[in-house]
């Protein structure tokens, strides 16, 4: 369907840009474009510190570019413009455009400082997982529960990106986005997680959390992140680690507290039978 | 040929040999300055070429013409082609051609130094070439290289690792040439801070690249010893550490960005002043922002890891440090905008491109400053906003500032005027389609695309296929550039010396084109 339709995804793109330039983008157009502000408190933070350094940055932009378009059409050359050559140097000007960049750059790096410290400081978590990358697959292990398993690309994605194939990869739910088995935490809890890789270098994403961390082999990273709201959120291997690194995504599914005890106990259950069968 | 001349007649003949053999056993810096060129403008190509098939694949989602491995082979090749094969040789190019006569001295102080640190970049960059021809392909870690993952390299690795401390080898003779010239040839009365700002750029640059291509160096040699001799400085099993490598990389990777901006800096600010025809604004305070942008840029280098696990202090002191590179360099925006206020503009090609550096770099500048922001980055790093910010000060920065100088000083090396119609042609379709390319990355980086990834999921189609189309377009325009430069370098209007009416310095003294040796006899500057 995408494929056939280039031009009117054309148009879409412009109408996008043009209703968010506006300031009345619609939700999900908003999410196409900007960062999300995601399914966490530090989430939510971050987001507000981007805005915020992004509208400083476009705040110092309008002033500047607009000096620079004065002086483009004031000054031409074309309309007798003369050179008044004896403006050479301003040590008060001088003094000026580099106190105030200075200050505003202090009052960025307070709320910036303030955020990474929340986010650096790991306690008071109630319950840890261990992450582990793998070429091309995470493996997500629940510490002391006895619980792990591997979670690779869900085949139907699989199937739809290979070199020669006939499926249009717009037909597919979740296209490249979905695993066959995600992690599954609880939704409130102040989850843990440790971090690191059996091979080369990965890096955990998940947007919707502002989490990103690199998995290095011989070495365990520490994070954590704490979900309010239950739902399936999508993320992606963010280093790169090889010819599969683009097909190995992150896919967790947050449950309210009591569905995942539930789903922990099946869990442990499935592997004290297995493991039950495999001493047989 | 010269054996049959006497003392006196060879000097009054004093001009190139003929044929092939001037340009292999040339000591001139024009001629090897030409040389530095056209060998950039050809790798712009080969490095362009690479970047059409990384933006075919990612037209639409799926996979449509290229496997994944090669893919990664082919953002590796063009990153390092486009450094170390293009940007780089072409501000050497213009180091080679303007220095000398810009500080009034008749040649470059090491010539057959300069010779041989042209003459290894063919080879150099034919050997990393071929590795995408051997038995597992060329290398598909990503320019910087890595480890584990560039260990997996197969028979390519120890020929790129090799390529790159050739490469490495030819900019450090080319920085050595460079101080020397400066330090010891400049006409009489040309003092340090005389000395034009390109002047002054590229003997910052060239001590970057006497710092930093040797740290390089080393980190790619203790690569090559993990693979093939035991080591275990970057292997985990082995009591290594990965993360080691990064710090290495990125001590040489950040000065290496200066290195790469600070010399389009340089031309800039000769063309600004020229086209308002009024002296450069705040010409200390310049010189005095790009020795601090250089100072900083050894004191950020871990910005570009900061999702490794770093101590918070460190996080902090890399956060605050990278925020602080803003300062010079607002300054020097700030400066180059004043030298336009009530200044007399005209806005010919070589002032054209300038312009649009001025927007676009600085738009490059408040991304970077966004990624210094460490929680913010934790969301934009490894992202296409990440591959937008780059692309933002590399192309419309540095390399429209190596257009604009081509423009600038075409008529000095030609004699001609090039084209001003086609040059402004090739320069809207330019500025535009570099917009269309990368501009909307920032938006998928934003919404959650990772780099360096063959394949995309399906909410991305849409902005992909835009820049897709841009680069198409940016690339063709490029045809352009080089059908201006053979019919200028061919024939067109006769240039006068001064070539610009606002321009100034020694280079624009001597006749256009300029004669085969320049300032035999020192000039007096005043
Ligand atoms: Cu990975």
């Amino acid at each position: 369907m995408g494929r056939t339709v280039g031009n009117n995804r054309f148009t879409k793109c412009l109408a996008v840009l043009i209703t968010s330039l506006l300031g009345g983008g619609a939700a999900q157009a908003a999410w196409e474009l900007n960062m999300p502000v995601g399914a966490t408190d530090v989430s939510a933070k971050v987001f507000d510190l981007h805005m915020l350094i992004l509208w400083v940055c476009v705040a110092i932009g309008v002033l500047v570019f607009a000096a620079m378009i004065y002086c483009i059409v004031v000054f031409r050359k074309s309309k007798g413009a003369v050179a008044d050559t004896s403006i050479a140097h301003s040590n008060t000007a001088e003094f000026i455009w580099t106190v105030i960049p200075v200050l505003i750059l202090i009052a960025m790096a307070v709320p910036a400082a303030q955020t990474l410290v929340e986010i650096e400081v790991v306690r008071d978590t109630e319950m840890t997982i261990k992450i582990t990358g793998y070429q091309w697959k995470w493996e997500y292990e629940y510490v002391g529960e006895d619980v792990s398993f591997y979670s690779s690309l869900a085949s139907e994605s699989n199937a739809a990106r290979q070199l020669n194939t006939d499926i249009d990869p717009f037909e597919v739910e979740n296209y490249l986005l979905d695993v066959d088995k995600p992690l599954v935490v609880p939704a409130g809890t102040r989850i843990r997680y440790l971090i690191t890789s059996n091979d080369v270098l990965h890096a955990w994403w998940m947007p919707d959390f502002a989490v990103k961390k690199d998995a290095i082999p011989g070495f365990i990273n520490e994070g954590w992140f704490e979900v309010n709201e239950p739902g399936i959120y999508r993320g992606q291997c963010a280093e790169l680690c090889g010819k599969d690194h683009g097909f190995m995504p992150v896919v967790v599914e947050v449950l309210p507290k009591e569905e995942f005890d539930v789903w922990l106990a099946e869990k442990k259950g499935g592997v004290a039978r297995a493991a039950a069968t495999a001493n047989q | 040929m010269s054996a049959t001349t006497t003392h006196d007649e060879h000097h009054d003949d004093h001009g190139p040999d003929k044929g092939i053999m001037r340009w292999i056993t040339t000591t001139n810096h024009k001629d090897i300055g030409t040389l530095y060129l056209f060998f950039a403008l050809a790798m712009l190509f080969v490095g362009g070429a690479m970047s059409l098939v990384i933006r075919a694949e990612l037209f639409q989602p799926g996979l449509q013409f290229v496997n994944p491995d090669f893919f990664n082979q082919m953002t590796t090749m063009h990153a390092l082609i486009m450094v170390f094969g293009m940007i780089m040789p072409a501000f050497v190019g213009f180091a080679n051609w303007m220095v000398p006569m810009m500080i009034g001295a008749p040649d470059m102080a090491l010539p057959r130094l300069n010779n041989w640190s042209f003459w290894i970049l063919p080879f150099a960059g034919t050997m990393l070439l071929s590795t995408l021809f051997m038995d597992g392909g060329g290398p598909a870690s990503g320019w910087t290289l890595y480890p584990p993952l560039v260990l997996q390299t197969g028979d390519a690795l120890p020929f790129a690792i090799f390529a790159v401390h050739l490469l490495g080898v030819s900019s450090i003779m080319g920085a050595i040439n460079i101080i020397v010239t400066i330090m010891n040839m400049r006409a009489p009365g040309m003092t340090l801070m005389k000395m034009p700002l390109f002047v002054w750029t590229w003997l910052i640059t060239a001590y970057l690249l006497i710092a930093v291509m040797p740290v390089l160096a080393g980190g790619v040699t203790m690569l090559l010893t993990d693979a093939f001799f035991g080591t275990s400085f970057f292997q985990a099993a082995g009591g290594g550490d990965p993360v080691l490598f990064q710090h290495i990389f990125w001590f040489f990777g950040h000065p290496e960005v200066y290195i790469i901006i600070l010399p389009a800096f340089g031309i800039i600010s000769q063309i600004i002043p020229t086209f308002s025809r009024k002296p450069l604004f705040g010409n200390d305070s310049m010189i005095y922002a790009t020795a601090s942008i250089a100072f900083l840029s050894f004191i950020v280098w871990a910005h570009h890891m900061f999702t490794v696990g770093m101590p918070l202090a460190g996080q902090l002191f890399f956060m605050l440090s990278t925020m602080l590179i803003a300062v010079p360099t607002g300054v020097k925006v700030f400066n180059w905008t004043s030298t336009m206020w009530k200044g007399s503009l005209s806005f010919e090609t070589p002032m054209l491109f300038a312009l649009a550096f001025l927007f676009l770099f600085t738009i490059g500048g408040f991304s970077g400053l966004m990624l210094a922001i460490v929680p913010a980055d934790f969301q934009y790093h490894d992202s296409y906003f990440v591959v937008a910010h780059f692309h933002y000060v590399l192309v419309p920065g540095a390399l429209f500032g190596a257009i604009a100088g081509a423009y600038f000083w075409m008529p000095k090396w030609t004699g001609h005027m090039y084209n001003e119609t086609l040059g402004k042609v090739h320069f809207w379709l330019s500025a535009i389609f570099v917009n269309v390319l990368f501009f909307p990355q920032h938006f998928l980086g934003l919404a959650g695309m990772p780099r360096r990834i063959p394949d995309y999921a399906t909410q991305f189609a849409d902005f992909n296929a835009i820049s897709t189309i841009g680069a198409f377009g940016f690339g063709f325009t490029q045809l352009l550039f080089v059908y201006i430069v053979i019919k200028c370098v061919r024939g067109g209007e006769k240039a006068t010396a001064q070539v610009w009416d606002g321009a100034e310095g020694l280079e624009w003294t001597v006749p256009s084109p300029a004669p085969y040796h320049t300032f035999e006899d020192a000039p007096e500057v005043r």
